[in-house]
């Protein structure tokens, strides 16, 4: 990350979400206290995780829309299996696995097939999410011990226990992507696969793997998701993947690949929750937020390039068609 | 290449021509499919039956024929399940209050506002640099928030329509319903021009090179207008289909419907990616994922499975495709003169 960047796009949307929620909280009765600080971040909870490898995988140039299933089907088969009678400390580690599983058949189609990744995970979202529904038809499976589902919801000293996970892998993956190797191999991956292949970079094995922890990633989620509403159901999370590459794409990643920062992106959830929040505080209708998420997302893309537009035009004529030769008066 | 090339009887010319499109492949599926769940029970293809696969098959042809228009200049919309929803409820709401509107009044209103909801998806992809995908994303939200503010929690029930409105779903020529005889009509429209026309082919130059299509003077951005504006009007215009058939409107209506039409498109042998597909193939995918569901029932297999078949039906069809093209491939490179 360098500084040009910090101080562009990434400051910009930081400060953004920053004033939002400093404004939201002098403004909006309730806003400001502890018990809606907790409800924030359990709805973002599920944004926010499935945002941190949706990030590497946008850098990359690829997308994958699969998540919300992989969700939804670890949610029912985790039903499943509590309904058989297995253990909970069993069952939540095999649903993460089955999540990761799940992402490698992404990663099998993308990478060894070489198969557009948007035509994959559109079709491994209806196939997940076709699976759930044969998993868990349109029941649902309650009853978690209580001990489970209260660590989800509760609190410790103010601070929401999910807190703890989120925080630890938001700050892995922001590590990983801005100061590993395999970070670098991520930008260089989106900026140009065939440049990025010359130096070495195994693009494929790259992608592969960041499915296969898209997925795994998923499979926590969908895990957390039944607990927070001690519902296991196959239509769990349906809908979200939009939301969480609008949170994404609002964070200032490239839907083109090789641009986009961690922080930007963390801020873009922020932004997003404590929008709705705030909106939905003050009686603004569900229904009309989505106004506001999808207004948030066109602005968050159209501005940096009508503010480039808007640069050039002032630099003058030449410079203003790419490609066309600079004559510096 | 140079090679003597062997003059192509006419014979031979259209049977290889058949053999070797890709749309052969969904129609042998469709007709195994159809001739196993006939044999399991012959009520399937009772009149009613076969009546209620066509009107939801035309719906859903209507919307995949335009968003095979988009997904062929390497773009997507993926609003257009919103713009169903935005078009359903402003053209029942016009009926009901005017219960004069005749039947094509009605059809023009929701293509207009399909129009105009598919202009403004081009002007911020064309002038806003904005790839499609994030706009469209955008604006699935946004259009729908509009239905949302505007329905509230209420909706349109069958009663309150005029019965000459929803008498269009009963009604038809020679025993064809007229939401069939629409699709066909916009089918048949699309195919032609897209193959037959130069718009058509410059749609194609767009998707298969974006670069080269602008430097060989193809006016690009009037081009995406068009092909937006085009997925925009069939998509009000399935608003309108949609109101027609099931008489009921609400705010929610054709939620996630923008994921089964871009299903159908991808079944019917459109890349993603651009430059191939056409407008009959996506029809075809429309009408095989319309049967799937209906013969799922009829088969004494659990609904359940149907969003799984479909799934599995696009990874089969893009493998395939891609298959197909390394074939191609592969014989353009031992030097062949025609890739078989």
């Amino acid at each position: 990350m360098s500084a040009r960047r910090l101080l562009g796009w990434d400051a910009a949307i930081i400060v953004v979400a920053l004033l939002a929620v400093a404004l939201s909280s002098v403004l909006v009765d309730g806003f400001g206290t502890t018990r809606n600080a907790g409800y924030l971040v359990l709805d973002l909870l599920p944004i926010a995780l499935l945002a941190l490898p949706m990030t590497f995988v946008v850098i990359t140039g690829e997308i994958d829309l699969s998540v919300a299933s992989t969700l939804g089907l670890t949610s029912a088969v985790l039903g499943a299996l509590w309904d058989a009678g297995l253990p909970i400390e069993t069952i939540m580690p095999l649903c993460v696995l089955l999540g990761a599983l799940l992402g490698a058949v992404n990663g099998l189609f993308v990478t060894v097939f070489t198969l557009p990744s948007l035509a994959v995970t559109i079709g491994t979202m209806a196939l997940f999410r076709g699976l759930a529904f044969v998993v868990l038809g349109d029941s649902a499976v309650a009853d978690y011990p209580a001990s489970f589902t209260g660590w989800v919801t509760g609190s410790s000293g103010g601070v929401p226990n999910v807190l703890l996970p989120l925080a630890l892998l938001a700050i892995a993956f922001t590590v990983v992507l801005h100061a590993t190797p395999v970070g670098r191999a991520v930008y260089a991956a989106g900026a140009g696969q065939e440049a990025a292949r010359f130096s070495g970079v195994r693009v494929d094995r790259l992608k592969f793997w960041l499915y296969v922890t898209s997925g795994a990633v998923a499979g926590l989620a969908g895990v957390l998701w039944t607990l927070r509403y001690s519902s296991a159901r196959a239509d769990n999370g349906a809908g979200l993947e939009l939301a969480v590459v609008a949170a994404v794409l609002l964070g200032g990643v490239s839907i083109f690949g090789g641009k986009g920062a961690m922080p930007g992106v963390l801020a873009g959830v922020l932004l997003l929750g404590t929008l709705q929040s705030a909106l939905r505080l003050s009686d603004v209708t569900n229904e009309a937020l989505t106004i506001v998420t999808g207004g948030l997302l066109v602005v968050s893309v159209l501005l940096p390039n009508l503010l480039r537009a808007a640069t050039r035009r002032r630099a003058g004529p030449a410079s203003a068609r790419p490609g066309a030769p600079t004559t510096t008066p | 290449m140079t090679t003597t090339q062997e003059p192509l009887s006419p014979n031979d010319s259209w049977w290889s021509s058949i053999t070797r499109a890709r749309e052969l492949g969904i129609v042998v599926g469709l007709v195994a499919l159809v001739a196993v769940t006939a044999s399991a029970n012959p009520r399937f293809l009772s009149a009613q039956s076969l009546r209620d696969v066509l009107l939801g098959a035309s719906i859903l042809t209507v919307l995949a024929v335009g968003q095979t228009v988009v997904v062929i200049t390497r773009n997507i919309d993926l609003s257009v399940g919103s713009v169903l929803g935005l078009s359903a409820f402003a053209v029942g709401s016009l009926v009901r209050d005017h219960p004069g509107t005749p039947v094509a009044a009605a059809l023009l209103a929701g293509a207009g506002i399909g129009v105009a909801c598919g202009l403004l998806n081009a002007v911020l992809v064309r002038y806003g640099g904005v790839p499609a995908l994030v706009v469209t994303l955008g604006t699935l939200y946004a259009y729908r928030g509009l239905v949302h503010t505007w329905a509230g929690g209420g909706q349109i029930t069958a009663d309150e329509l005029p019965r000459g409105f929803l008498a269009f779903a009963d009604g038809g020529v020679l025993g064809v319903p007229w939401l069939v005889v629409v699709a066909l009509v916009v089918t048949t429209a699309a195919t032609v021009l897209l193959r037959d026309f130069r718009l058509g082919r410059e749609l194609y130059a767009m998707g298969s090179s974006p670069r080269a299509a602008q430097l060989a003077g193809i006016r690009t951005g009037r081009n995406t207008l068009i092909a937006f504006a085009a997925s925009g009007a069939l998509a009000g215009l399935g608003g309108v289909l949609h109101a027609v058939r099931f008489g009921t409107v609400d705010a929610a209506a054709g939620t996630g419907f923008e994921l089964t039409v871009v299903a159908a498109a991808v079944v019917g042998g459109v890349a993603v990616f651009g430059g191939s597909g056409t407008a009959w193939g996506a029809a075809l995918g429309a009408l095989l994922l319309t049967t799937i569901g209906s013969a799922l029932p009829v088969l004494e297999i659990d609904q359940f499975w149907q969003q799984t078949i479909v799934g599995a039906l696009i990874l089969v069809a893009i493998g395939l495709d891609r298959l197909v093209a390394l074939r191609a491939a592969r014989a353009l490179r031992k030097g062949g003169s025609r890739v078989r």
